[in-house]
């Protein structure tokens, strides 16, 4: 417990202090040459267009990255609970391996599957007829790009939990919907998806909290790039504390990301209870 | 129409399958081509002559048993060090009444939602002043005590009957000894979906060792390898190599444990 107060509680306090001062490298050697500043950073980052392009870009990662991540989840779950499916260990397994993978390994290499010339996505999009595209090279097409890479990656995790959650719906409700003539989108409809709905916000608050730190495919992947079109809000945050010592104003950009989070798991969570209540 | 639907089903989930596996499989591949087959039209898929350069050059030249000993010792000592506290406070949290236990309890569970982001300016500066930036101390400790971690031992220890407690104390047993020989061979089963968790998690970890390790030497491999793929952009086969010796120990820890480790997220996803 103690060490849980020393290393998390104090930092988040001292995060705050932080946040509150002007401290950068010269303070690093000399605590004191910090002074405070009161709002000054928290008004800096509303007037840095940086951080506004971080944020949206990061927004953008959620908003599209998020809901295609657990819709693929959802899907990959209802195919695998099938009674008609066989060897299911033998698919589970193949589609959680890549969760267990490291983020900036797999980077890596899909830094190599997008390459536009010698890429495998290419290539098998060239088979189709489609012209090559400069995946990380453009700024239109390198969040797609990130989204995919983290669609990949994650799916299986929410699947897993996806898979629980029906394994829970009573199988009595489906044979009574099928008596009364409900086809398979029907069931899925009045059946499926409302008894779901503890899941699927357990699902979308974890999804959120994990897309909105999106940092490592970034990092490895573009450093931001081009023109800043992946820069998220945990790499500005990391460069402008790590790289320029601004620890300040990386503080007060932490803090604006927990505001974030703190905002969004509080809606979903009334959402749900509005919709239950 | 059942068979039709079968081979229908069976047909998308493959398809799944595939797509899934198809980068991993050509990381494989990959790692075994000679330098430069990879950036051919049209891209190779696997190599023509498979050979174990890309790995002696990674072993010489680049020196990555340094990386891959450095991931494991701090993997493992994270993951040992680690199951012991978390043990001990989920065991307090889940038989012990002690004054504000379930306020305490709930303001961990709600401090869960803080992003580790906002911790790391300040304990950044926190080790810096204790001289432990570049330390394996300085990777080691914050990974001490998980909330997650607690959680799941306190759910687990619940389900243990008080009375058990209770005939172990009557036969002059204290507390620590409770602890030890009744309550951790009793929760063997989440002690290790823990385990793995916690080594997996500090294994595949990016951004803290990123931060905390300034000398090349004291990197772990995911550190090391995103520094050398800033640097060998070309070398794709060599990198590839790099990228399945970060990857391969913890798909093979996942493949021997995985009842283990499922188990974990189900426990994880059932709150409150």
């Amino acid at each position: 417990m103690a060490a849980i107060g020393l290393f998390f509680f104090i930092p988040v306090l001292a995060a705050l202090v932080l946040s509150f001062t002007d401290f950068d490298i010269y303070a690093l050697g000399n605590f004191s040459v910090a002074r405070f500043v009161g709002l000054r950073n928290y008004v800096q980052i509303f007037n840095d267009p940086l951080f506004w392009k971080a944020l949206k870009n990061t927004l953008y990662f959620l908003l599209a990255g998020g809901p295609l991540s657990i819709a693929v989840s959802l899907g990959a779950a209802l195919l695998l609970n099938a009674k008609l499916v066989r060897w299911k260990p033998l698919f589970r397994f193949v589609y959680f391996a890549p969760v267990v993978t490291t983020l900036v390994a797999v980077a890596v290499v899909w830094r190599f599957i997008y390459h536009p010339r010698f890429g495998l996505l290419n290539y098998a999009l060239g088979l189709l007829g489609i012209n090559p595209i400069d995946w990380l090279g453009d700024p239109n097409w390198a969040m797609p790009a990130m989204i995919l890479l983290a669609v990949w990656k994650n799916f299986g995790y929410n699947m897993i939990i996806f898979i629980a959650g029906l394994q829970n719906i009573p199988a009595e409700l489906y044979e009574a919907a099928s008596i009364d003539g409900a086809g398979f989108w029907q069931r899925f409809r009045s059946v499926t998806l409302p008894l779901l709905a503890p899941t699927t916000v357990f699902i979308t608050i974890i999804t959120m909290i994990g897309y909105f730190q999106f940092f490592a495919e970034p990092y490895v992947m573009t450093q931001g790039g081009p023109l800043n079109s992946t820069l998220s809000i945990v790499l500005l945050m990391y460069q402008q504390g790590f790289r320029w010592w601004s620890m300040g104003y990386a503080a007060a950009i932490a803090f604006v990301l927990f505001l974030f989070i703190l905002l969004g798991s509080a809606a979903q969570t009334w959402l749900q209870r509005r919709r239950a209540g | 129409m059942r068979t039709v639907k079968s081979l229908g089903l069976h047909a998308v989930l493959l398809v799944l399958a595939v797509v899934t596996m198809a980068p991993l499989v050509w990381m494989f591949a990959a790692s075994f081509m000679a330098s430069g087959e990879a950036s051919t039209f049209p891209p190779p898929f696997f190599p023509a002559h498979p050979t174990l350069k890309q790995y002696v050059e990674l072993f010489t030249r680049l020196n990555i048993t340094h990386y891959v000993v450095n991931s494991a010792l701090l993997s493992l000592s994270v993951t040992a060090l680690s199951l012991l506290v978390n043990s001990m406070a989920g065991f307090a949290f889940a038989k012990y009444r002690f004054a504000g236990r379930d306020k305490l309890f709930k303001l961990l569970m709600a401090s869960m939602v803080i992003p580790a982001q906002v911790t790391m300016l300040p304990l950044f500066l926190m080790l810096n002043k204790m001289g432990l930036v570049n330390t394996y101390f300085g990777v080691i400790i914050p990974g001490l005590a998980s909330i997650f971690g607690i959680f799941l031992i306190r759910q687990y220890a619940l389900s243990i009957p008080d009375s058990l407690i209770e005939a172990a104390r009557m036969d002059g047993a204290g507390d620590f000894r409770i602890y030890w020989s009744v309550i951790l061979p009793l929760c063997k089963p989440i002690l290790i979906t823990l385990a793995i968790f916690t080594f997996m998690g500090t294994w595949n970890d990016f951004l803290w060792p990123l931060i905390i390790m300034t000398d090349d030497a004291m990197y772990t491999l995911p550190v090391a390898l995103a520094g050398l793929a800033g640097e060998h952009v070309q070398d794709t086969e060599l990198m590839m190599a790099g990228a399945v010796m970060t990857v391969l120990p913890v798909l093979l820890v996942f493949l021997a444990l995985q009842k283990y480790y499922i188990s974990g997220i189900m426990a994880g996803s059932v709150k409150e």
